[in-house]
């Protein structure tokens, strides 16, 4: 087999199951950590469920893993529902946050486990085994064990033996939380390109709302055993649905503002409500900092710091009543510190939520 | 039947709650029986048959600390030695630790090994080698019985190091010392202040350990010719068994007291330090 | 020799990192560093005293006849059929003790899986297994001769409700097989002491990962937990074996007259000089004993560091 990029996809594509959760209910002594989750994903969907800790992200994924029971609701894959099968009757893959390969294995036999509990013959073990190394470009690490191997190294084999016995769902559980940044990156286009290759039905549950942007069809906020808003990674960016989701998904500041006859007043900059209708009165608003923009007319500002990041500059600017904002601009300009400025917000919808 | 299995259970993680109860009832009450049966020994009245409190009131008569005096003689001789034994290992083996962890880390593999070794050379061994040795220090000392901690400082040091070393490995006691140093502090303050008051976990755990280990010795006190707790239990049992069974079973009572107690120690420290 | 915790003879897991210390400047202070070096002279001291030199003394009045000349006599005593059977026997007792303990104690282990380590259960079994496995041997001997001496709870029990006479082929309880009751009952709490750590250790990704991809409970223990406790069950067996065969006080206390086993016989030569009619011959048995505990003890320090290599 030549190659000529990093990886082929000797696997052959499935079809992905599609998975439906409907209003799945999950307890824990006394506190509901599920409360009410519809989820419904098609074949080939790659959907990131993103939120902060304890929102029940990690439950709903091990829910349709079969690793916790539910309380109540359904889950169903491919129509069928599952609730009675146990975990390994379920055809899933799943990839642990860490220490999910068994140490005194070889990668190989690692890869090899599935196939073995599917009673494949020895020798297409292998060779399959191989293929499935070569795919995550591991191919020469196949006699090492765990403990030889770098933490980036093993969420790789995890990812193999996931895929090897092709599953009709891939579930990962924060895979790439406990590795390095650098590594972490590459790594999330890795998973993204096997997957699209292989068209699997993949649910992805990460805390990073960077990467879950960065890699899902759609994402799915949750929060307190809810989901928020469901949406491609734009719509959630562009129009989130709720004050929590606009805070949470990307950078946002922050800032005392009122309602206005639906509009949102801030300093004399005025920009249109986005979402639901909400009374006049004071409000908390964000606003990117891509949305903020310097002028030579509008709120006097007093420059406080500037951030080089490379392919663009963050400045944070004081404003008289003492809110700090921050403005992305490009490199170019490079405002001084004490430096008195003028900013104004671009004509953007913004979300607001109540204050405090 | 399978719904009513945790999941933990199903994938093998965990016994199911009866296999758990099973295995621990089966195996708590055959452990219970021998303690049981002394403690129904205590209570019986000889041959005869039937029951009597005697054994147990008679420990508190007025003439009991002459009627049992070698018993006593021997528990004095025993809370002496875990008391000299307790001073030895902190005045010895402590400050030689802290220095292996603060000036000689290379050492510790060899400091580990040593504290090791009283396991490969038992005291039954030991003891053939002690003899010669003990006629030095009966000259020296003199013969009381207090000498024997000199070798129960040994016997113990498995036990010490480990309890005050996985401490040591909990605390980063070269940044304590450091951070100690440059805020102007001498050695002996840096230790005192700085040190100490972090390994109280760890030094209490090895003091409790080394009393109940030196409460236990039998092999060296009986083959150096001592007298002490356990020398005195077995001296006892000849003329009165249900005296000796009761001191077994109080000793067991306080070693049990006191292993329970390291382990509350340990686990509040553990709490207050998450707080 | 009781051991009331599990001791390992080389770091596990965390090693050592290289570090700057306080005080390890280069050589411009030589007064410095000469009283580190002071340091540790008390316990130098204090552990050739009191350790070195009675184990060379053990070791090496083997090789002494009484005038103090070098001789292999007591060595090729110990070839006699009597005292190579003694050591037959301290073998026997030390390695049926050491199964049962490891089988019985590793059972208790696997039944307190998943139990919070900070719950009463776990606390109490912790606890009662620290204490049991330091039960003094003179203590144990008095608790097993109230339970199945000739006036025993339990042989009397037996005999008055069940008919059986547990005696009936002669008082074994004062025999090299009445030891193997008593010793058992130390063995097992020292194996769940020294065992559980390795149980714990067992990580429940390995369970998870094993069912989702099609294992069943008895793939998980046979392929996975079994292989990975290995290592750590056989060293834990060894550690009852050395346990075992090193401990004196409750043969002592049980078998008051009598070499049946080596601490016995150690104990014969100490006291008595007309035992086999060679003083030193307790040297010379000292030396076998630590022989066999250093091949034993060397084995379970191997199988300790495979463990900490995969239970990181």
């Amino acid at each position: 087999m030549t190659t000529t990029t990093q990886h082929q996809a000797p696997l052959a594509p499935t079809t992905g199951a599609t998975v439906t959760l409907a209003g799945v209910i999950k307890d824990y002594s006394g506190q509901r950590a599920l409360n009410g989750i519809d989820l419904s994903i098609a074949p080939g969907e790659f959907i990131a469920l993103l939120g902060p800790s304890g929102c029940g992200k990690t439950t709903a994924l091990r829910a349709l893993s079969g690793l916790e029971r539910i309380d109540g609701g359904s889950i169903q894959i491919d129509g069928v529902d599952v609730a009675e099968t146990p975990v390994n009757r379920r055809d899933i893959g799943m990839v642990f946050q860490s220490y999910s390969l068994f140490p005194h294995m070889t990668s190989v036999q690692n890869v090899e486990f599935g196939l073995r509990m599917r009673k494949v013959p020895a020798e297409q073990r292998r060779s399959r085994a191989l293929e499935a190394l070569e795919m995550v470009g591991l191919s020469d690490k196949g006699e090492r064990f765990a403990h030889q191997l770098s933490g980036g190294q093993q969420q790789r084999v995890a990812l193999a033996r996931a895929l090897v016995t092709r599953p009709r769902v891939l579930l990962l559980d924060e895979p790439l939380s406990a590795l390095d940044a650098k590594v972490r990156v590459q790594l999330r286009d890795e998973i993204r390109r096997i997957q699209t290759d292989l068209g699997i039905t993949t649910l992805f549950v990460t805390h990073d709302q960077e990467e879950a942007l960065a890699v899902a069809d759609r994402v799915a906020v949750m929060r307190e055993g809810r989901i928020e808003q469901i949406g491609t990674p734009e719509e959630l960016y562009l129009r989130p649905s709720t004050a929590f989701v606009a805070n949470f998904v990307g950078l946002s500041n922050r800032i005392d503002a009122q309602v206005v006859g639906g509009m949102v007043e801030f300093h004399g900059e005025r920009m249109p409500l986005l979402g639901a209708d909400q009374p006049d009165g004071p409000v908390t608003a964000f606003i990117r900092p891509e949305d903020v923009v310097f002028a030579g007319s509008g709120i006097p500002a007093t420059v406080v710091a500037s951030s080089f990041l490379g392919s663009l500059r963050r400045t944070q600017v004081r404003f008289a009543d003492d809110t700090v904002i921050s403005v992305q601009h490009e490199v170019a300009s490079h405002p001084q510190a004490g430096e008195s400025i003028f900013v104004r917000f671009t004509p953007k919808p913004v979300s607001a939520g109540p204050r405090g | 039947m399978k719904r009513s299995l945790s999941t933990a259970t199903q994938i093998g993680a965990e016994p199911s709650t009866r296999s758990r109860w099973i295995i621990l009832g089966i195996v708590g009450a055959i452990f219970a029986i021998p303690i049981l049966s002394s403690l129904h020994f205590t209570f019986s009245a000889g041959l005869g048959g039937g029951y009597t409190l005697d054994h147990w009131t008679g420990l508190f008569a007025p003439d009991a600390s002459r009627t049992y005096r070698n018993l006593f003689t021997g528990i004095g001789n025993s809370l002496v030695l875990a008391v000299v034994t307790v001073v030895i290992m902190l005045v010895i083996l402590l400050p030689t630790m802290i220095l292996v962890q603060l000036q000689f880390p290379r050492l510790r593999r060899t400091l580990e090994f040593i504290c090791i070794i009283p396991i490969t050379v038992p005291a039954i061994v030991l003891v053939v080698g002690l003899a010669p040795v003990y006629s030095v220090v009966v000259k020296v000392f003199g013969g009381s019985v207090w000498t024997l901690a000199f070798a129960y400082g040994i016997t113990v040091l498995p036990y010490a190091y480990r309890a005050i070393q996985s401490n040591l490995d909990s605390v980063d006691v070269i940044t304590l010392s450091e951070a100690a140093r440059s805020l102007g502090a001498g050695w002996l303050s840096t230790v005192w202040n700085a040190l100490l008051p972090n390994l109280r976990r760890g030094i209490l755990a090895a003091s409790f350990i080394a009393v109940a280990v030196v409460l236990g010795e039998f092999t060296i006190a009986s083959l150096l010719n001592r007298k002490n707790l356990q020398t005195a239990l077995l001296e006892v049992s000849q003329s009165d068994p249900y005296v000796a069974v009761i001191f077994s079973l109080l000793a067991l009572g306080l070693a049990f007291f006191l292993l329970l107690l390291i382990g509350r120690l340990g686990s509040t420290d553990r709490k207050r330090s998450s707080s | 020799m009781t051991v009331a915790t599990a001791p390992e003879p080389f770091p596990s897991g965390a090693e050592v990192q290289p570090r700057r210390h306080p005080g390890s400047e280069p050589a411009t202070r030589p007064r410095r560093s000469l009283l580190k070096y002071l340091g540790l002279t008390p316990f130098a001291l204090y552990v050739v005293l009191f350790l070195g030199i009675p184990t060379a003394l053990a070791v090496f009045t083997g090789f002494l006849t009484e005038e103090g000349q070098f001789t292999v006599a007591n060595i090729l005593g110990m070839f006699d059929p009597l005292v190579l059977r003694t050591f037959a026997s301290s073998f026997w007792i030390s390695a049926v003790t050491a199964v049962v303990g490891a089988v019985v104690g590793a059972l208790v282990c696997y039944a307190m899986l998943g139990t919070r380590s900070e719950g009463t259960l776990r606390t109490v079994i912790d606890s009662a297994s620290s204490v049991l496995a330091q039960f003094g041997g003179v203590m144990l001997a008095f608790a097993f001769v109230a339970t199945i001496g000739s006036q025993g709870l339990v042989t009397v029990l037996l005999k008055d409700t069940f008919n059986v006479n547990i005696f009936e082929n002669g008082i074994w309880l004062y025999q090299v097989p009445g030891l193997l009751l008593p010793y058992i009952y130390f063995q097992v709490p020292l194996m769940i002491i020294t065992f559980m750590p390795a149980l714990q250790g067992l990580k429940v990704q390995w369970a998870e990962a094993n069912a989702t991809l099609g294992g069943s409970r008895f793939t998980y223990w046979t392929r996975i937990a079994a292989p990975v406790l290995a290592p750590s069950f056989f060293g834990s067996l060894l550690l009852l074996f050395a346990n075992s065969f090193s401990s004196y006080a409750t043969a002592a206390a049980l078998i008051s007259q009598g070499a049946q086993i080596v601490p016995l016989q150690i104990r014969g030569a100490l006291i008595s000089e007309t035992v086999l009619g060679r003083e030193n011959m307790a040297g010379a048995l000292a030396l076998g004993m630590i022989v066999v505990m250093v091949v034993v003890m060397w084995g379970y320090s191997v199988l300790q560091s495979r463990t900490s290599r995969w239970q990181r």
